[in-house]
């Protein structure tokens, strides 16, 4: 049920949004994610953006596990 | 995308090798229904030594929705019902959502919370708050939305639940036998990881926030197998592309403006204090609680079904004897075989 997939906003007018899933738009609520830049990458859940997702993280965790078991 | 990295299934070889090296007996509780799925989807109980147990504790908001709940929302029968798909098939005391729609009761599906404020714009509505820490926050915007432009057809019947009281209660309860948690994703993205910081301090407890996707789930166990080893209890986090320490403030004060901490009745695992989230005072009138006099008490109807043992991860889905007999997604007796997220479904999916 706490399924939340990742999109990456298009749009943003005030606290609404357009997120991009692959081909297909669809308006989130951005009011969690006041921060929020064109081009973010977001976790939507039930119309609402929960989080942005850190490119920067996600590519130092997979950075991580290459150098630690990527020998 | 990003989230194929986290597939590579040439590490995820690498990083079994090296959990593979762990011989102590390991039970860690995964209490998130993603997890569950992903966990089946990935095959990683197959592939992970006989040694390493992953347990399904009480991921799932709709599994543990106790069954008055269900005889509540179907006794209004003169409103619009609005839930979220898996709701649907949820047993009552006696009958489901989708057999009472298909007697006439007005049940609509809705994707968001405020696709059912939309609909109380013209009818009398009731959207059924059913979720975990990562769902609620959008109900609770969702009721102060209502209040701000005084749609009053508009009420929302709570059976909200939070995670950490879950797991303190497992932890207290005797027969369940727990060294660690992989710790959910997406709840933690609400809370962060800080919300965890008792599970060592009062229970000497690990546990480890993980993303979903297979490298992820096999890191967090790794993770987990070192905090044991170090012999230091302690929370780390696996997905920091999405859970910070503190979480989402924002989702969190939209929760605490419009919602107040409960007792909550859990189905199979009975009343846990302050585990739930009820409607403040000066939102009542968007309680449906309150607007139609409902009560929503405790009750278990006898059944055959184990889905309590199952939630404390005391048996396994196969274990039941009526997994994969009169239990079936198609006719869930058990609520833990209802939502596609439960044990049981996520068992018959993938690993019969």
């Amino acid at each position: 049920m706490c399924l939340a997939i990742p999109g990456k906003i298009i749009k943003i007018s005030q606290d609404q949004g357009t997120v991009d899933l692959g081909g297909i738009s669809q308006e989130v609520s951005l009011t969690f994610i006041p921060q929020v830049t064109l081009g973010d990458w977001v976790l939507i859940h039930t119309g609402f953006a929960i989080n942005i997702i850190s490119e920067s993280d996600a590519l130092q965790t997979i950075e991580l596990l290459q150098a630690v078991y990527a020998k | 995308m990003l989230n194929n990295s986290f597939q590579d299934p040439g590490l995820s070889h690498k990083i079994l090798n090296q959990i593979s090296e762990y011989k102590k007996e390991l039970r860690i509780m995964e209490v998130c229904g993603s997890h569950t799925m992903a966990i089946g989807k990935w095959a990683l109980r197959k592939l992970l030594p006989p040694n390493i147990q992953l347990i399904s504790g009480p991921g799932c908001p709709v599994c543990v929705t106790p069954v008055s709940y269900i005889d509540a929302l179907i006794s209004l029968k003169s409103l619009t019902i609005t839930v979220f798909g898996d709701l649907l098939r949820l047993p009552g005391s006696l009958t489901t959502l989708e057999t009472a729609r298909a007697q006439g009761l007005d049940v609509r599906l809705v994707f968001s919370p405020l696709d059912a404020l939309k609909i109380a714009q013209k009818q009398e509505t009731v959207f059924a708050g059913i979720g975990f820490e990562t769902t609620t926050p959008g109900i609770a915007h969702t009721i102060r939305l209502a209040q701000e432009n005084n749609i009053t057809n508009f009420s929302v019947l709570p059976a909200f639940k939070l995670i950490p009281p879950a797991l303190k209660y497992l932890l207290l309860a005797d027969d369940v036998e727990i060294d660690a948690f992989l710790l959910p994703g997406h709840v933690s993205a609400i809370i962060g990881s800080n919300a965890y910081s008792f599970l060592p301090a009062q229970f000497d407890t690990s546990g480890v926030i993980s993303g979903f996707e297979p490298l992820d789930i096999l890191l967090a166990i790794k993770m987990i197998i070192d905090i044991l080893e170090s012999g230091k209890n302690a929370i780390e986090n696996e997905y920091q592309r999405v859970v910070s320490p503190s979480g989402n403030l924002q989702a969190q004060n939209i929760m605490n403006q419009v919602l107040y901490p409960r007792d909550a009745c859990w189905r199979g695992l009975g009343i846990i204090p302050a585990s739930g989230l009820a409607i403040k005072p000066e939102f009542s009138r968007f309680d449906a609680t309150q607007k139609y006099d409902l009560d929503i008490s405790y009750y278990e109807p006898p059944s055959p079904c184990r889905c309590a043992d199952i939630l404390k991860g005391k048996i396994l889905p196969p274990q039941c004897p009526l997994f994969a007999d009169s239990c079936s997604p198609a006719h869930p007796i058990g609520p833990c075989m209802v939502s596609s997220e439960g044990s049981c479904a996520a068992y018959y999916k993938y690993e019969r």
